[in-house]
């Protein structure tokens, strides 16, 4: 297992499905009584949030909590960095304070990258969501719900699964994140949007691209439906909210065209009205609440198996936490 | 005044000769000449060429002296082989009045290392509304001939032509930065494969071109002078192309990143490859290379950029856009250009100084290597190897690209009119041994 999780192409098939096997054990304490396990105790993970966003930073603090580890949440918000305080030196500041992870979710893409990279901090960094770039536990969580549905057991892949993507691709963490998880797990991958909304260069991608929703839907087993924002209107990627619902958005004569065993899933928030409708959001066949709970499963997993355990007593971050003590130690004298 | 004789140096990359400079200009050039000077300098395996001239340099004097000095920007530009630099007018203030290109050049003038040739700004404020005063620039001590609103595009089309034409009356020239504004809102890097899959906003190619299709256009509709500024994609290569072939008075430069490296670099979402016009495709690289071997490119600019580490010490979004290139420049071209044999010295000599002078109408730069000339002189070690280290640099920033990596060659002296900048290397303080 490598020390950070910044991208999903950062997964091999045998890392993901690790993740995801985990994940399916960690699932089982959920329905305990008592939900929670030592294996973080003494550890201390950091939630670097520069954007607003409450389900993922829950997710993410219900999984730390049940992993026992020590919890501090810094919202760029009301803190220095509002005063113009630098990624760097929050880093520094964390790094300084003992973080054995930093979960962070930033407002420009690379920024996890670019802490990673970097000799800021020594902890692991896991990306919870980067600009327009990645959102590699979204993709977990993801790909762990459609296994369920699609090929349950441990050590399953989705290999040859039809996945269909649709909406704002070009704007898109979790489109990302999706198509590189989803080839390393073997699935087929189409991606149905306005022709605004998809990235140049898009031909190149391991996926089919399609500007016709309809055509699509025989052809597949899991139907996610992206978040597409009212203010993209204005930037003219599409002219209306009708437009864009007539064409793009799923509702029940379109959920009606599905294969029978075919899920449809939304990364939320969902923009009612927009690109779901009421009435399929609230079907039976949608796994928007069940997304949410097995994200916290893999937010563990992936803390776990980062954190956890005696695979980190000889690596580097050990081996800088264990130096920094000394410094201070010795600065004190 | 000091004397040298340089013996054994390779003429623009020619036979070897000696070379005596006195008084400022080359006294003689010709084999075992036995004349005493003196500071005798062996030049065996050295390349000599005509002192470089760049058309594009932010020496960020007044206003970001935490960035560049006129001072530490033209040590850097004779430590790179410069004995001319533009400086480009964003400043703070803007130079675009006759008293801060005054101001710019007389800082030059007290340096000594460079002469330092301001650009005087297209517009008030760079802000593209207002024509600046133009002619109180030219008829300033500073003398400009090369106006531009670098980092931001003259982008109204009638400010353009006026600006085209205005300048015809003291044969000066518009240097664009070709950059469509509403095509590059939030622009961050080329767009394009690496663009989409890094989730990073595109500065696709088309910008630059639709500006610098229109500006020939007007150019050749008023009959003026036009220059490009650092031109970066194959499609403004064919554009430039096009123009000459109608016979239009279009020049074009080209920076050194642009002909070595690519987009595939941001990947490492590191801000020192964060430069606009953004690195592009090796396609474009390679369109580059040939436009500049064939003379559709006419120049070599730096482009030379410096920025505090703190502007780029952070995240990608938040970085500053530039790279420092006065000091790799010479070294960059000699990799990209010499070494894959588009060039020869002759033909750096050109586009590094002849035609870079020519363009900016520097009468007293871009000279032959000849008797009676001015000693404006580099002398180039073509076989050194060495990586490269930010740490030896003159310029104040460290924002280079090349950090680590091996480049090929090195200036080993630079002399301005007749007196050593730089000798083994090092700087020397002007005066030292006048």
């Amino acid at each position: 297992m490598m020390r950070h999780l910044v991208s999903a192409a950062d997964l091999s098939r045998d890392d993901a499905l690790l993740i995801l096997d985990t994940a399916e054990e960690l699932a089982q304490l959920s329905g305990r009584a008592v939900k929670k396990l030592p294996t973080l105790r003494g550890r201390t993970v950091v939630n670097l949030f520069f954007e607003d966003s409450t389900r993922t930073k829950t997710s993410f603090e219900v999984a730390e909590k049940r992993l026992s580890a020590d919890v501090i949440n810094f919202a760029a918000k009301g803190s220095s960095v509002a005063k113009g305080e630098s990624l760097k030196d929050t880093a520094l500041t964390l790094q300084a304070m003992g973080a054995d992870a930093v979960v962070i979710r930033h407002h420009a893409s690379g920024a996890p990258a670019r802490l990673a990279q970097s000799d800021w901090l020594h902890g692991s960094v896991i990306n919870a969501g980067d600009g327009t770039h990645e959102h590699p536990t979204q993709a977990l969580l993801d790909a762990f719900t459609m296994r369920r549905h699609l090929n349950p057991g441990l050590g399953n892949d989705l290999a040859g699964r039809r996945i269909t993507i649709v909406g704002d691709v070009l704007h898109s963490r979790v489109a990302r994140s999706n198509v590189l998880l989803l080839q390393t797990l073997g699935a087929h991958v189409t991606f149905v949007a306005p022709p605004t909304l998809l990235p140049i260069g898009i031909k190149n991608w391991p996926c089919e691209v399609s500007y016709d929703l309809d055509a699509a839907l025989a052809k597949t087993d899991a139907l996610m439906m992206l978040r597409v924002q009212r203010e993209r209107m204005n930037a003219a990627f599409f002219p209306t909210e009708r437009e864009y619902s007539r064409r793009y958005g799923l509702h029940a004569g379109r959920l009606a065209k599905l294969p029978e065993h075919a899920i449809v899933m939304h990364p939320g928030p969902m923009v009612r009205g927009m690109e779901i409708t009421a009435e399929v959001a609230d079907s039976p066949r949608c796994t928007v609440v069940e997304q949410v709970a097995n994200g916290v499963s893999i937010r563990m997993a992936v803390l776990y198996l980062l954190l956890g355990g005696a695979v980190f007593t000889d690596s580097p971050a050990e081996a800088a936490r264990t130096e920094t003590r000394t410094e201070t130690n010795e600065a004190a004298q | 005044m000091t004397s040298y004789l340089i013996r054994n140096a390779q003429l623009l990359g020619g036979p070897a000769q000696d070379i005596h400079i006195a008084d400022g200009v080359i006294r003689e050039i010709g084999t075992g000449l036995a004349i005493e000077a003196d500071v005798d300098i062996d030049a065996h395996g050295l390349i000599a060429l005509p002192g470089l001239v760049d058309l594009h340099t932010h020496l960020r004097e007044p206003g970001r002296e935490d960035a560049e000095t006129v001072l530490t920007g033209t040590q850097a530009a004779a430590k790179g082989g410069y004995t001319a630099v533009h400086a480009m007018a964003n400043t703070f203030p803007v130079a675009d009045t006759a008293g801060v290109v005054e101001q710019v050049w007389r800082l030059g003038q007290a340096s000594g290392y460079c002469d330092v040739q301001p650009v005087g700004a297209v517009t008030v404020g760079l802000e593209g509304k207002k024509l600046a005063e133009l002619g109180a620039m030219h008829d300033s001590a500073a003398g400009v001939r090369v106006f531009s609103d670098d980092g931001k595009c003259v982008d109204d089309a009638v400010i353009m032509r006026r600006a085209l034409e205005y300048v015809k009356a003291f044969d000066g020239v518009v240097a664009q930065h070709a950059q469509e504004p509403r095509l590059t809102e939030g622009a961050q890097m080329n767009e394009g494969q690496v663009s989409g899959e890094l989730g990073l906003g595109g500065w696709p190619a088309v910008a630059e071109e639709a500006i610098i299709a229109r500006d020939v256009l007007l150019a050749a509709h008023v009959g003026s002078r036009l220059h490009v500024c650092h031109v970066s994609t194959a499609g403004s290569v064919e554009l430039i192309r096009w123009a000459k072939a109608k016979g239009w008075d279009v020049t074009a430069e080209v920076t050194p990143h642009h002909l070595l490296l690519t987009d595939e670099l941001v990947r490492s979402y590191d801000p020192v490859y964060k430069v606009n016009p953004p690195l592009r495709t090796a396609e474009d690289v390679h369109a580059l290379r040939e436009a500049l071997a064939d003379g559709t490119i006419d120049a070599v600019a730096t482009d030379h950029a410096p920025h505090p580490a703190e502007d780029k010490d952070c995240e990608w979004a938040a970085a500053a856009m530039g790279m420092v290139g006065l000091e790799t420049a010479l070294s960059v071209v000699q990799q990209a250009m010499v070494e894959t044999g588009l060039l020869n010295w002759e033909g750096v000599a050109d586009r590094m100084s002849h035609r870079p002078a020519r363009i900016g109408r520097l009468s007293g730069h871009g000279r032959p290597v000849s008797v009676g000339e001015p000693a404006n002189l580099v002398l180039f070690d073509p076989a050194y190897r060495g990586t490269v280290n930010p740490d030896s640099f003159a310029t104040r920033s460290r924002n280079t690209p090349y950090r680590g990596l091996d480049l090929p060659g090195r200036v080993h002296a630079t002399f301005l009119r007749g007196a050593a900048t730089v000798l083994a290397g090092e700087l020397v303080e002007p005066g030292e041994l006048a």
